[in-house]
């Protein structure tokens, strides 16, 4: 891409943004807050030291939950890819609980976990196992047979098969697999934070409207959740480049 | 075929290379048992090239998999050098069409792959000879979705070659390419073939193709497939393929297979 097609957005940021604080000008709104306002808000959560809190509790829970749900729900969707009678055996289940809505569990995870950073954790550990299992286990039953013959054929033993084979055969899938997680887990840590936790930008939402309507504040909330999913996803975006990977993604 | 100056009655006491003896198969699916295989009686000389003939669906690719250790016969077996097969086994390479190499290692990863047992030194040999033999000059860090189909089989057949088998089975390795490349392919083949004399066990459903490439050409009927036929190719490489003694040798597989080659 030249840079001058890197560019085009800005225009169009701007022009929408012009026109977001013009016509709250004109029309003297009371029940939207304008472009400068909101950014007012934002220095405001700034300088009291809120900004950075909420942000540090939201990716802080973002964190746990995903790290966790990878490092259970990888290997093991791989294991129910490599062994049928694993994913004959699992795969009902999973598929009735996948249509089940992570926001579903909230009442339940308050229940076990109580009001705090536990129950946020347990929702988006559950909004990204599932997906992430089932990422893993498809990529292991993709897996063309001829490769895995190809493998047999040179001698590997099963463990490098799986490690020479296996591994990277999959990666690819995994990181699509990760980068959808990672904005489903966005998603629901808004949703969990307005419910079982007192802090987080999705707290901050609920609680500027409930404590004085303060909507410039649930603007600025607004924002900084897609700006930081931007920047997430623009991170795990830049794991589809490596160039032992880029194979999966069709084209060059 | 004689590459070695054994004398006669050496040769004569040598014993096959590869033997089928009785191999049948029959695959079971959803309770019904679809008879692929009915009592294949085969033998290849070490270094002898053969081809094995028949129409789709009729079994070539079954009895290439038996050979090279990925499924079981229901009846038979399959010796080389008089030792059952029972798995897959470096000694013999089995080459798929080109959807066998690796797409997430370079050209010369893939042709590496079976190398692993060896010395770094050893084995960087190893890769860049077979590089040039197949042609890749220049394309070793290349991965395998910047080539072509026709330099992606070659990337498979150096693969295969590199980790030095006695034998190679082929399942129709050139069907996915356009019909200049095939040919281009096939000379490839025979002059690798010339260079380092493997058994090979060749399935192809192309009559000319057979033809060109075999010492003997096996001729199997429609399914469940049994040996109709075994043709000798009396003609020296390279071949001329439009002498009268080749386009007699193909006319008589096409009437065997009860093809009029009128279009
Ligand atoms: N695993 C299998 N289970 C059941 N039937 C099979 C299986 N593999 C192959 N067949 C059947 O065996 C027949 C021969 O297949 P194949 O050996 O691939 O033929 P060819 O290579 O000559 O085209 C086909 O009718 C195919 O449907
Ligand atoms: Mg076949």
């Amino acid at each position: 891409m030249t840079l001058s097609r890197k560019l085009l957005p800005l225009p169009a940021m701007a022009v929408l943004i012009s026109a977001w604080q013009i016509s709250v000008m004109r029309s003297d709104s009371t029940i939207l807050p304008g472009p400068w306002a909101v950014v007012l808000g934002i220095m405001e959560l700034a300088q009291k030291g809120l900004l950075l809190k909420y942000v540090v509790a939201s990716l802080y829970r973002v964190t746990w939950g995903y790290v966790l749900a990878a490092l259970i729900g990888i290997p093991f969707g791989l294991l129910l890819g490599w062994y049928k009678r694993g994913e004959k055996a699992f795969n009902p289940i999973i598929q009735i609980l996948r249509p089940i809505s992570p926001l579903a569990w909230i009442p339940i995870a308050i229940l076990w976990f109580g009001v705090g950073d536990g129950a946020a954790i347990y929702l988006i550990f559950l909004a990204s196992f599932l997906p992430l299992t089932v990422t893993a286990m498809n990529a292991v039953r993709n897996i063309p047979e001829v490769n895995l013959n190809a493998g047999r054929n040179f001698g590997l033993s099963e463990r490098q098969l799986i490690t020479q084979i296996l591994y990277p055969a999959v990666a690819p899938y995994l990181i699509v697999g990760l980068r959808i997680t990672l904005g489903i887990a966005w998603l629901v840590v808004v949703a969990a934070e307005m419910i079982a936790v007192n802090s987080g930008l999705g707290f901050l939402i609920i609680d500027a409207r409930n404590a004085g309507n303060r909507y410039d504040l649930v603007i600025a909330g607004m924002v900084l959740i897609g700006i930081i999913g931007i920047v997430l996803d623009a991170g795990m975006k830049n794991l589809e480049k490596m160039k032992s990977i880029r194979w999966g993604y069709g084209g060059n | 075929m004689a590459q070695t100056a054994t004398t006669a009655p050496e040769r004569a006491v040598e014993a096959a290379k590869i033997s089928v003896r009785g191999v049948s198969k029959i695959f079971k699916r959803d309770g019904k048992e679809v008879n692929v295989l009915d009592n294949i009686n085969l033998e290849a000389r070490k270094g002898e090239f053969v081809c094995i003939l028949g129409p789709s669906g009729c079994g070539k690719s079954t009895l290439l998999n038996i050979a090279g250790g990925f499924l079981k016969a229901t009846t038979g077996s399959i010796t080389i050098d008089g030792e059952e097969v029972n798995g897959p086994d470096p000694r013999r390479i089995f080459v798929f069409q080109e959807r066998g190499v690796f797409p997430w290692m370079t050209v010369e990863g893939n042709i590496g792959f079976g190398l692993f047992k060896l010395p770094k030194e050893e084995r960087r040999h190893r890769i860049a000879h077979y590089v040039k033999l197949v042609g890749l000059e220049g394309f070793e860090q290349a991965y395998p979705q910047e080539l072509s189909g026709g330099m992606k089989q070659r990337v498979e057949v150096a693969r295969a070659l590199a980790v030095n088998p006695d034998v190679l089975y082929l399942d129709e390795p050139f069907g996915a390419l356009d019909s200049i490349t095939r040919l281009i392919m096939r000379s490839e083949l025979l002059r690798m073939w010339e260079a380092e004399r493997k058994t090979i066990l060749f399935v192809t459903h192309d009559i000319e193709e057979s033809v060109q490439l075999a010492d003997r050409v096996v001729v199997m009927s429609t399914r469940p497939a049994t040996i109709r036929r075994i043709v000798e190719i009396d003609i020296p490489h390279p071949r001329d393929i439009s002498s009268p003694r080749y386009l007699e040798l193909r006319d008589s597989i096409f009437e065997e297979i009860g093809l009029a080659h009128k279009v």
